[in-house]
């Protein structure tokens, strides 16, 4: 289990790359805009391909929106 | 006195800062940043909605304009600590407005969290304006700890209450020679008039602009505000005084009391029949 930006995915676990968690949430290109913490500590976009998620870690997915 | 906008070494041709909370549309938003002349526009992070449409950073893309991350939402040191690195992340930029809020009613600053962060993020490379109260020890803390700027409240976040308090403002802009901004509380443009007057270097806008009834002809009246505000600054104004002070010269008065003895110019004491007054 993965916990993606709140939401326990039981049909995501262990081992799967922060890339493919990315692509999991229909990011624009590059992921431009795009920035990723998992259990709180920030991946580097370079490294998102090499980067594996253990199972149970919590992952945001974030990107800018509208704010003063 | 200087008239450049300088940020951490960077010249800023406005001195409006943008905030791009609250427009009802992306259209709106992008007509107001074209009406603004802002080059500095803040966004928020959140986690991303796959059903979202439109593209903001598109839209600022195309406006040609920068954009500063801000921390909003974060009440720790460290989710506002972890926000910004996101924002490095996301934006490849290592400016960011920091925010730390110590209270959901009125969305004041936590000024023990807020001065952790500060010292962290700089510590780590950050350009960081924090948004601040408007307590001029806060404000020197903030500077020591290094942060690139300070933006005080002029009242709380989205009132529209413009500057509660003018003395605090003045008291930051004497101590400080970082640039100071006016972050929080302008609810129209004699506000943002005011604050620059007041010796403010830029004025952060959001709610004033976004949740005007015409975002983009306000965005206009404040950017007017903005300069005019500035432009009274540099020129110098007159002290107050408590009582008038003619403008008009006194020599060379005609005596027009003469001509009409029945009607004694105000003030005057001149009787009927007199050929002479007294000078007023």
């Amino acid at each position: 289990m993965i916990r993606l930006n709140g939401t326990a995915r039981d049909d995501l676990s262990g081992g799967v790359t922060v890339a493919q968690l990315v692509a999991e949430l229909q990011v624009p290109a590059q992921g431009r805009g795009v920035a990723v913490a998992v259990d709180g500590e920030v991946v580097r976009r370079g490294a998102w391909d090499q980067t594996p998620v253990p199972d149970g870690s919590a992952v945001e997915i974030v990107t800018a929106v509208q704010g003063g | 006195m200087n008239g450049d906008f300088v940020i951490a070494g960077r010249t800023l041709r406005s001195r409006l800062v943008l905030g791009t909370g609250g427009f009802p549309t992306l259209d709106l938003l992008a007509a107001a940043i074209e009406a603004s002349g802002t080059e500095l526009v803040t966004v928020a992070l959140r986690r991303i909605d796959p059903a979202a449409r439109g593209s903001l950073v598109d839209v600022l893309d195309n406006a040609g304009v920068d954009l500063l991350p801000n921390t909003a939402g974060c009440f720790t040191a460290r989710d506002a600590v972890v926000t910004a690195k996101l924002a490095r992340e996301a934006f490849d930029t290592d400016w960011v407005k920091l925010e730390v809020i110590g209270d959901e009613r009125t969305l004041l600053p936590d000024a023990p969290e807020l001065l952790a962060a500060a010292e962290e993020l700089v510590a780590d490379g950050f350009v960081v304006l924090p948004y601040t109260t408007d307590d001029p020890v806060l404000a020197r803390r903030l500077e020591d700890v290094g942060c690139a700027a300070v933006m005080p409240l002029g009242s709380p976040i989205g009132s529209g209450m413009g500057i509660a308090n003018p003395y605090n403002l003045t008291l930051i802009r004497e101590q400080t020679r970082l640039p100071v901004i006016l972050d929080a509380g302008i609810g129209t443009a004699s506000d943002a008039a005011l604050a620059m007057e007041h010796g403010c270097d830029g004025v952060l806008c959001a709610s004033a602009i976004s949740r005007a009834q015409d975002p983009e002809a306000m965005a206009r009246a404040i950017r007017g505000a903005v300069d005019a505000g500035r432009l009274a600054l540099e020129a110098g104004r007159i002290p107050r005084r408590r009582y008038a002070e003619a403008s008009s010269p006194m020599d060379g008065l005609a005596d027009l009391a003469a001509s009409s003895p029945e009607r004694p110019a105000f003030g005057a004491r001149a009787r009927p029949g007199a050929r002479s007054r007294g000078a007023s």
